[in-house]
């Protein structure tokens, strides 16, 4: 009886020992992965379901997204985005059209300001949508784009 | 290899650093051709890690539609003058450049 009621909570603290260390050793991996599968999608639905999973995508006013109506030069194609949202933790850039639509991920930390710019590729005109995602929402906006010269293949 | 420079410049705004880096890499994307017709072989940046007195604040991941010899701009906090900012790149291949400033 004894010898049961000093087993058993040391049993269960080993086994907790042993998920929480899973746990920690897991984590690195975690963050340092690249969501390969994400930049190989073709697919814009993939693209999404491989970053965000199930997390509801919803309409942001609060995303300012500033690129050219109009790119004269597809393969150079001037992206910035900033927002105020809080608990930003990352921001995709995503190129519908493209024959990978995601083009760059940023995740950020609580030392950096989440405003980023940067130039892209388009091979032809095409939706380029800002992601934010939070813990809980992934917010986004769109603007399209009118290429005249492409930018893949040259 | 030849060398790949990463440039930077980085000016302090109310404690706010803003960031502007330039890096030299052909952002090739695997599906081009040269003109004897052969596939001209992937070679992209992947991977871009930004450290602020050695912190990690940014990181991101690239693919193969970020434009030859990318620009990027980036803001960090709680900056001040004499602080370090290092932008360091890793590419498909696994070649690797790093740049670094001493803010003004």
């Amino acid at each position: 009886m004894q010898i049961q009621a000093i087993r058993q909570p040391s049993r269960r603290r080993f086994i907790q020992g042993l998920m929480s260390v899973i746990a920690l050793s897991a984590l690195p991996f975690q963050l340092l992965a690249r969501s390969t599968k994400a930049f190989q999608a073709t697919k814009l639905e993939t693209v999404q379901a491989e970053l965000f999973g199930d997390l509801p995508i919803v309409d942001s006013s609060d995303i300012s997204l500033d690129i050219p109506d109009i790119a004269e030069n597809g393969a150079v194609v001037p992206v910035s985005v900033s927002t105020t949202i809080e608990g930003a933790e990352a921001i995709h850039v995503v190129i519908e059209q493209n024959p990978n639509p995601l083009s760059a991920s940023f995740k950020l930390t609580e030392f950096s300001v989440a405003d980023i710019s940067m130039r892209v590729k388009m091979g032809k005109s095409s939706v380029v949508t800002a992601y934010i995602k939070t813990p809980t929402t992934i917010y986004k906006t769109g603007r399209e784009v009118k290429v005249t010269i492409g930018g893949c293949g040259g | 290899m030849e060398s790949r420079p990463v440039k930077m410049r980085g000016k302090v705004v109310d404690s706010v650093a803003e960031i502007k880096v330039l890096m030299k890499h052909p952002m090739e994307t695997g599906t081009r051709r040269d003109d004897a017709g052969a596939v001209i072989p992937a070679e992209f940046i992947e991977q871009v890690t930004c450290e602020h007195n050695g912190n990690v604040v940014l990181t991101a991941e690239w693919g193969t539609s970020v434009s030859k010899n990318p620009y990027f701009a980036f803001k960090v906090k709680s900056a001040k003058s004499g602080d370090t900012v290092k932008v360091g790149w890793t590419d498909n291949l696994g070649n690797s450049s790093e740049g670094e400033i001493v803010l003004k």
